[in-house]
């Protein structure tokens, strides 16, 4: 049963990794959208303040753009850490997501610091090594945020089950969703405080994981926290939970995409390569003409009338 | 409770008369405002026989009514093979990554609804829910086309028949894709493009279309030059009474050029302002001629009328009329395009254009406020600002402010020459529509004008009244900067309809009028409130 574990951490791994490179790949693999950009985008410097563009330049063309990486981080920072937009537009619902998403990255960072003791103990070190000192704050993470994560999913399972507005837009993915989360928290807290309460039996777990050492698990609860939490690892990228990453794209390539194309090969090829795309729809006034590209489509008028 | 409210997804799919109405007592109250509505007036059985009018009251998206269970198939088989072609890159390429994303990363938690005007104008219908129309949509994508594992028992069970598509085609239309509930996304969903992609459907593929924005409106003008049929002979005609007449009541001499080879600038008007708001044409000519402008008009096909219906429901016409306005200015060789006042025009050719057309015809694109402010601040023009005292505020357009970020030029402008300008809250980037956004502006069929008034155009009229809450009645007069033709054209209406000017003695127009009526080069009262 131990193998078959650490057999699942691994596919875990792998799906996970499959799942990400292929939303991320499927994205960028698609041709560039056209500029749909929304104001404000952040990185617009002062501008951005009053939500203005270098399009309120004269001659904008011939400028200087300046792209400012501080009003990015300005704006991602309190959206990413404290989810800004929810509060700002959405507050019933902020207190639920928030602790939740809190739980979440207190995990992802309790993970990070496990790594490092992972890392640690490969190499070497001790248990008085200078990199262990980190486990009290790795123990605050990882239990903070399973306490978190599971408040926040059940809050946000309660809030879809009986609020009629979210009820009503709410799929049994998010149920399943939710409910995978309550399931695997509820028994990741329970082994946290009975059986692991230092996550050694993690790390230890990880450390056999990364050198092939399939040396059996010590603890069943444990087993089955570990089992719930690959599923659920590999299973995230796949739904609209990979939001995660996808936001990147969905703020920096669309909502802030006011590249323009000025002496812009990239985009110019872009043009180029799509105009030849064919066209296959049936309107009459697209349909019908012997025009079977963007091109000819694009430059050919269905009602031309003969110059006068 | 309302019972609309309970308006479920599957209601959709339902026999019955129709989805919803929005009742009087539903809508939003406005500030000191003792106008009852009315119920609405009821479609007329003739079109009502002639084609599907089961959304609401209204019928915007005239959807043939299908007779036989053949032609009920065929509008769903149609509507879904669209909607595949919708989800290729060949066929979408334009959209293809936006869609995709808010169809698959869209968490359905409803933060966008508050942002949405006409949610809150119709009391909060469920129908105006931004995510009610896409999650309809969704639910076919995901069943229909894309064909995830067990999608109808992930997402939700929906029933595909031919009032499921008819509805959501009709519903595609009451949204004016001023995208102000994209802009609060959490995660960057855009359910408004959603609307214009489901339109993009009914126009590309199954040919349905809404004749003030295709017949009368994009093919109008690929075929006489204009939306508004003017050809070149009438247009040059019309602008040049124009010159005429301002220039005998401004006492200052102007005449607009055309096809000037090599000017500097080529200024594409929306030439819906030559025949209802020639004060504007005249004021751009006024303007440039003191600014002492290298510039001129193009009399070449689509390229005197800067409108591109297009970019409201279908991207071939949207390009079609692009390539036409740049191969008019490469044609002249000016070294520039200016966007006269109008919203989605500067949208449509400086920005979404930008993606669209080649390199021999991607010419130099801007907008006229930056210039206008420039111009203004450069001392070119003499100007009082006393002859602008009186109440100003100013629309921000959306297609101006939210979705290209020209903000900041007209409040400078208006800064200096109107002493009593204030801001309608919220405006910029966070601005409310007019409620004309995306055609409806130009549109007055069975009760479309209704819906303009109390539903779209509510929260707009609430902003106004607030933004003038220190000078209500009558006495003082006050004027609604609206930079956007079609902004103006629902605000005239609206005004019209409620009687604004007489009972309020307000009045909108333009950015440029009031620049002239500061000149001091020109004669007194430009700017009029009432008819002389």
């Amino acid at each position: 049963m131990s193998i078959l574990i650490y057999l699942l951490g691994y596919i875990a791994v792998i799906a996970f990794l499959i799942s990400v490179i292929h939303r991320v790949v499927s994205y960028i693999k698609q041709p560039m959208h056209v500029r749909w950009e929304l104001y404000p985008v952040a990185h617009e410097g002062k501008r951005a303040a009053h939500g203005g563009s270098y399009l309120e330049d004269v001659d904008w063309w011939k400028k200087k753009r300046e792209k400012s990486l501080i009003g990015e981080l300005k704006v991602m920072i309190p959206e990413i850490f404290f989810l800004k937009a929810v509060w700002e537009h959405n507050r019933p619902l902020w207190l639920s997501t928030y602790a939740f998403h809190l739980g979440l990255y207190l995990i992802c960072g309790f993970l990070g610091l496990l790594m490092i003791n992972v890392f640690a103990q490969i190499i070497g070190c001790t248990e008085n090594c200078l990199v262990l000192t980190v486990s009290p704050l790795m123990i605050f993470m990882g239990g903070a945020g399973i306490v978190l994560c599971l408040v926040g999913s059940i809050m946000l399972f309660q809030k879809r089950l009986n609020e009629p507005e979210l009820r009503e837009y709410s799929g049994t993915d998010h149920y399943v969703n939710l409910g995978m989360f309550i399931v695997s928290m509820s028994i990741s807290l329970i082994t946290w405080l009975f059986v692991d309460p230092k996550f050694i039996m993690a790390r230890d777990f990880i450390v056999n994981m990364i050198q092939f050492n399939f040396t059996p698990i010590p603890n069943n609860l444990f087993g089955l926290q570990m089992i719930l939490a690959f599923i659920l690892f590999a299973y995230i990228p796949m739904t609209h939970m990979s939001h995660f990453f996808m936001k990147y794209f969905l703020y920096h390539d669309i909502r802030w995409g006011d590249e323009p194309n000025v002496n812009n090969l990239k985009v110019q090829a872009h043009i180029g390569s799509v105009l030849n795309y064919p066209v296959s729809w049936s309107a009459s006034h697209i349909a019908g003409h012997g025009k079977t590209t963007w091109a000819e489509v694009a430059t050919f008028n269905p009602v031309a009338q003969p110059e006068s | 409770m309302n019972a609309n409210k309970k308006l479920s997804i599957n209601d959709v799919s339902k026999d019955t008369e129709k989805l919803t109405s929005v009742k009087p007592e539903d809508l939003m109250s406005l500030p000191s405002w003792n106008v009852k509505e009315e119920d609405w007036k009821p479609i007329s059985e003739d079109l009502k026989e002639k084609y599907v009018c089961i959304l609401d009251d209204t019928l915007i998206l005239p959807v043939p009514k299908p007779k036989t269970i053949q032609e009920e198939e065929a509008l769903v088989n149609q509507f879904i093979e669209g909607m595949r072609k919708l989800f290729t890159k060949e066929n979408n390429w334009t959209f293809l990554q936006i869609l995709e994303t808010t169809m698959n990363h869209c968490a359905r938690c409803n933060t966008c609804s508050d942002a949405c005007h006409l949610f809150e104008a119709s009391g909060r219908n469920e129908m105006y829910r931004p995510i009610y129309r896409s999650e309809i949509f969704r639910r076919i994508y995901k069943t229909y086309v894309k064909k995830e594992p067990f999608a109808k028992w992930r997402y939700g069970d929906l029933e595909l028949n031919w009032r499921t598509v008819a509805r959501l085609g009709e519903m595609a239309y009451r949204c004016n894709i001023c995208r102000r509930c994209a802009q609060t996304c959490p995660i960057g969903a855009d359910n408004a493009l959603v609307a214009r992609e489901i339109r993009k459907i009914f126009s590309q593929e199954m040919g349905i279309t809404v004749p003030e924005l295709h017949e009368k409106g994009s093919m109008l003008q690929l075929e006489k030059g204009s939306s508004t049929a003017m050809t070149k002979l009438v247009v040059k005609d019309n602008v040049e009474f124009i010159d005429e007449d301002f220039s005998e009541e401004t006492g200052f001499e102007i005449e607009t050029p055309w096809d000037v080879e090599g000017a500097d600038i080529l200024l594409i008007h929306n030439a819906g302002e030559i025949l209802a708001w020639p004060e504007n044409i005249a004021a751009f000519s006024i303007i440039f001629k003191a600014a002492g402008l290298s510039w001129t008009l193009s009399s070449d096909l689509a390229a005197y009328d800067s409108i591109n219906y297009g970019v409201f429901y279908d991207d071939v016409q949207f390009a079609r009329t692009a390539l036409l306005q740049a191969q008019a200015a490469k044609k002249l060789g000016v070294k520039k395009i200016v966007l006269g006042e109008c919203g989605h025009a500067h949208k449509a050719l400086t920005v979404i254009a930008d993606r669209v057309l080649p390199e021999e015809l991607n010419v130099p694109r801007e907008s006229c406020f930056p210039l206008l402010r420039d111009i203004v601040m450069s001392g070119k023009l003499k100007l009082d600002p006393s002859r602008n005292n009186f109440p100003v505020t100013i629309h921000d357009p959306c297609n101006l402010t939210r979705l290209m970020g020209i903000i900041k030029p007209q409040r400078d402008i208006l800064n200096k020459i109107c002493p009593q300008f204030r801001e309608m809250h919220p405006h910029g980037a966070h601005n409310y529509c007019c409620g004309g956004g995306s055609g409806y502006a130009i549109m007055s069929r069975n009760t479309i004008p209704e819906w303009r008034f109390k539903v779209a155009g509510r929260k707009k009229l609430e902003q106004i009244l607030n933004a003038f809450s220190d000078s209500r009645g009558p006495e003082q007069k006050k004027y609604v900067c609206a930079p956007c033709s079609n902004c103006k054209g629902q605000l005239r209406d609206v005004f019209e309809h409620y009687e604004l000017l007489e009972k309020e003695s307000l009045i909108y127009n333009g950015l440029v009028e009031l620049i002239v009526n500061a000149m001091v080069d020109v004669n007194p009262g430009y700017v009029k409130w009432e008819e002389e």
